[in-house]
């Protein structure tokens, strides 16, 4: 390409492309640019679209070790409740009543409902019950508006949902011969957008327009109390032609952590406990399957090699309130009846010995020795229970990794001549020791099985079946289970949700398996689109695909990939931040002079080592970490640029590190602790808070520390503590960022008032 | 690969070996070492390379498993460590590329009409899809005067972080 400057032609309105009788350079050269910049522009959407990916799989990675961190934090709850009722002394508290409610008389009559007076000042729906047309109606009109709905009626909802639920069946069968067509739903996840706006395109519930909705209504969005209130209203005006399936997120445990019970807390101050209750009891009630024709199966979750739909009919399904909640006879998977039985009679004990040696063990042990602990101890449990189990190759169970080494329970010291017997065990509580009475007998654990591998399964690409331990429970099933269990009901198709993808939809196992997602935007703006399927009779589905925008201008893909990989990275750094220690024992063990550099791979073999996160890390590293001239990566700039706002004052990396990782564990926790939600605690339930969870977590902190924490907290004259400030302070501050539901749900969050 | 200049070959060979593994993994749903051959495009152009469609073509002929649409890493890895040794497909110069785009501004205006780029876009070269085209439009053109300076455009693409 000799020619730098193009040449002018004689008029402004011809263009010589493909004339060849003109002899300038044109046809040929002007081929020759557009083919350079086709290249060009490719190249760049090309990267474009790596940057995407990548994205795509931190949030993914993130998302799902969150869950496991969950399945910690439940056993944690599980070994509470199992063993205790109480936890400061003061009665039973918010923790026994959440997570193991005796059956209230409340509840299961219209009293509790009726009793609470609604005021004259009230300006939202009023629902009549029987519900009718326009009291949905009202409710759409209501929620689009940002109202509330009165406890009152979310109580009497309920409590009809309930009463209605009841009577279903585990599985329900629906027909398309009455009706045009089906359409099927996948997670919505508090996006009350999304709901609305499938409810725009696609028609409201009705008779001609049946719906199925495939769980997952609850958590992470700002409006889950909205989206499951317009749900179960729907469902009790057209109870033939609305269904709801249950998702691993209609769980209190999980409620818990991602966001639903504080969401209910916050708009009910007063009620937010029943409801709460009803909300477990009627997430528990929901059917697990639906069925279409006798040929599409549509589950939250999956499949497992276990699974039977003839056995899955049958349980009684409202018994697994939470999937997370491990069976309570897998306590004998913790050695507590095992050791006590088989171990001499006589326990060597002394007061002082089961606090002080379990502080003094926690000490010598990091997080990544306590993480292969736990790997050993969930194949000790499977191993010791592989026989009371029926012979599955996959093993769904959720053991407690940690509750093992944590607690040293020592039986009721009897005579030597007498046989030994249990009546109760000596568990050791913070300082001191507890009589509890054995657990209840277990609940039946292949019936749990069926149940969380319908609710937390992933189709993978291999064949086989294999435990999810991503997910930390339900399993990963292949093609061949897919097939095999199709053909073994007869049926043609599994449609189901549970996994965020890009296009609100994606085939799998040779088109015999649908995903199907219905938020749209779930990780950041312009992240994925959500999705629905439409079946008629003759059982082919369609795909409608939307996505919710906040601006009306169309974001080009650089927009968003931006916007993402800005989201992505945030949380990346968290994550680093957060195992700071950790890694830099992992980086000083390659730099052993101290030079402050390691090279590129080691730096990544650090990193995928302690964060245990499946990503491509030298292709994120410049976003992550300096280089220096040689080409070798400054470790220590992995933990700049944090932003403003961490201070560390008298307190060691350590303590501010492990607020900072648990810090949606410690809300939950002290969120419980505060029973009157007032945002405040005393100093003395605060340490101890701090001691139990220390204690479950085996961080190992000695009293003057938090006392100091405490004092250098700005509390009130008389003794409490503000933890909203306190969190504050030993959090990362972002800029406010609306978009992000796990931050601005933190952020955004007032005193309770 | 400024890390590259101070190491020996071998190390060398290692680190490229392992930058086609990275980026051909975040493609690897499956986790067993197979592609789709839709993908390929992407993960050449992701390291830093600038192929042009007969060249892809060309590549994957050489690796595909007869057209299975897969391509499995055992063949993809040694064709594309020829290609980043060799530097088969290098970039294009950013002053190349403002010649090219003075071509197609044939009055010299210093920008380009959208249908201008559009005609070219489409109708030239190897040419994009609507989609592509879309695409191009909406990221390149000024929001004001919806034309595209193509000069401020090479510039702001250009930037390239890594690799």
């Amino acid at each position: 390409m000799g020619c730098g400057t193009s040449v002018a032609t004689e008029t402004q309105g011809k263009r010589v492309e493909r004339d060849e009788a003109v002899q300038t350079p044109g046809p040929a050269l002007t081929m020759k640019a557009a083919v350079l910049i086709q290249r060009w522009y490719r190249r760049y959407m090309a990267r474009l679209e790596m940057r995407r990916r990548y994205t795509w799989n931190i949030f993914q990675s993130i998302e799902y070790a969150g869950e496991q961190d969950q399945l910690q934090l439940s056993s944690f709850f599980s070994f509470m409740l199992d063993n205790f009722t109480q936890l400061n002394g003061n009665g039973p508290d918010l923790i026994s009543q959440l997570l193991d409610p005796v059956v209230d008389p409340w509840l299961d009559r219209e009293i509790c409902y009726s009793l609470i007076l609604v005021p004259e000042s009230y300006s939202g729906p009023r629902l009549s019950f029987p519900l009718s047309v326009s009291d949905t109606n009202a409710l759409l009109a209501a929620f689009k508006e940002q109202q509330t709905l009165h406890a009152r009626y979310v109580l009497q909802l309920l409590y009809e949902t309930k009463k209605l639920l009841k009577q279903m069946p585990n599985i329900i069968h629906l027909s398309t011969s009455y009706t045009k067509e089906i359409t099927i739903c996948g997670d919505l996840h508090g996006r009350l957008d999304d709901l609305l706006l499938i409810f725009y395109k696609n028609g409201l519930p009705s008779a001609e327009t049946p719906y199925v909705f495939n769980g997952d209504f609850v958590d992470r969005g700002k409006k889950s109390v909205e989206v499951v209130i317009l749900l179960f209203a729907y469902l009790l005006l057209y109870p033939d032609n609305m269904h709801l399936n249950r998702g691993n997120h209609e769980d209190y445990i999980m409620n818990l952590r991602y966001g639903f019970t504080k969401e209910v807390m916050q708009k009910y101050k007063t009620h937010g406990q029943e409801i709460l209750q009803l909300f477990q009891d009627v997430f528990s009630l929901l059917p697990v399957a639906t069925v279409i024709d006798g040929k599409i199966l549509i589950v939250h979750g999956g499949i497992s090699d276990q699974t039977n739909l003839d056995f899955l009919s049958s349980i009684e399904r409202h018994k697994v309130k939470s999937a997370l909640r491990f069976p309570k006879r897998s306590l004998e998977q913790l050695d507590i009846g095992q050791s006590c039985r088989l171990t001499k009679r006589l326990r060597l004990t002394d007061g002082s010995r089961p606090s002080s040696s379990r502080s003094h063990s926690k000490n010598q042990r990091t997080q990544n020795q306590r993480k292969r602990r736990c790997g050993l101890s969930r194949q000790d449990s499977v191993a010791s229970t592989s026989s009371s189990l029926s012979s599955s190759s996959s093993s769904s169970s959720l053991c407690s990794p940690r509750t093992p080494s944590c607690i040293s329970p020592r039986p009721c010291p009897s005579s030597p001549s007498i046989p030994y017997s249990i009546n109760v065990l000596q568990v050791p509580f913070l300082d001191s020791l507890t009589s509890v009475p054995l657990p209840s007998p277990p609940q039946n654990e292949q019936e749990w099985k069926q149940i969380v591998d319908v609710l937390w399964s992933d189709p993978k690409i291999q064949e086989g079946c294999s435990p999810n331990t991503f997910r930390g429970g339900g399993c990963y099933f292949g093609p061949d289970v897919t097939q095999r269990l199709l053909l073994q009901h007869g049926l043609q198709l599994l449609i189901r949700s549970h996994e965020c993808k890009q296009e609100g939809y994606e085939l799998c196992h040779g088109g015999q398996v649908i995903t199907i997602f219905s938020a749209s935007n779930y990780y950041e703006e312009g992240s994925n689109r959500g999705a629905y399927i439409k079946v008629g009779r003759e059982l082919v589905p369609r795909f409608y695909q939307y996505q919710v925008s906040r601006t009306t201008r169309k974001l080009t893909l650089t927009q968003r990939v931006r916007a993402a990989e800005g989201s992505a990275l945030r949380a990346l750094k968290e994550k680093l931040f957060a195992h700071r220690s950790e890694l830099m024992c992992g980086f000083q063990e390659y730099d052993q002079n101290y030079t402050g550099r390691v090279s590129v791979s080691e730096w990544a073999l650090v990193l995928e080592a302690v964060l245990r996160l499946d990503l491509p890390w030298r292709t994120l590293r410049p976003h992550l970490a300096r280089l220096a001239p040689d080409g070798s990566v400054e470790y220590q700039s992995c933990f700049e640029d944090m932003g403003p706002g961490i201070p560390l004052p008298q307190v060691t990396s350590n303590l501010a590190e492990t607020l900072f990782r648990y810090r949606t564990d410690i809300e939950i926790i002290f969120n419980i602790i505060d029973k009157d939600h007032s945002g405040l605690i005393s100093i003395e339930e605060f340490r101890h808070t701090w001691r139990l969870f220390s204690a479950h977590l085996g961080v190992a902190i000695d009293d003057s520390a938090i006392d100091d924490l405490a004092r250098s907290i700005d509390f009130n004259k008389d003794g409490s503590i503000d933890f909203t400030e306190f969190l504050e302070a030993f959090r990362v501050v972002h800029k406010l960022d609306s978009k992000d539901p796990h931050l601005s749900e933190k952020m955004s969050r007032k005193k309770y008032s | 690969m400024a890390e590259s200049n101070n190491q020996s070959a071998e190390t060398k060979l290692s680190d490229v070996h392992k930058r086609i593994k990275a980026a051909f993994e975040t493609f690897d749903n499956a986790a067993n070492n197979t592609v789709d051959v839709r993908e390929i495009g992407t993960i050449i152009y992701s390291l830093g390379c600038f192929p042009s469609q007969a060249d892809l073509h060309d590549f994957i002929a050489e690796v595909e498993e007869d057209h299975s649409g897969y391509i499995h890493l055992d063949r993809f890895l040694p064709a594309m460590t020829k290609v980043l040794l060799e530097h088969k497909f290098p970039p294009i110069p950013k002053d190349l590329l403002l010649q090219a785009f003075e071509v197609l501004d044939k009055d010299n205006k210093g920008y380009l009409e959208p249908e201008e780029l559009t005609k070219y876009m489409t109708q030239e070269g190897e040419p994009f899809t609507q989609e592509e085209m879309e695409e191009m439009l909406t990221g390149l053109a000024d929001h004001e005067r919806n034309v595209i300076y193509y000069k401020d455009v090479i510039n702001q693409l250009a930037i390239d972080p890594d690799m």
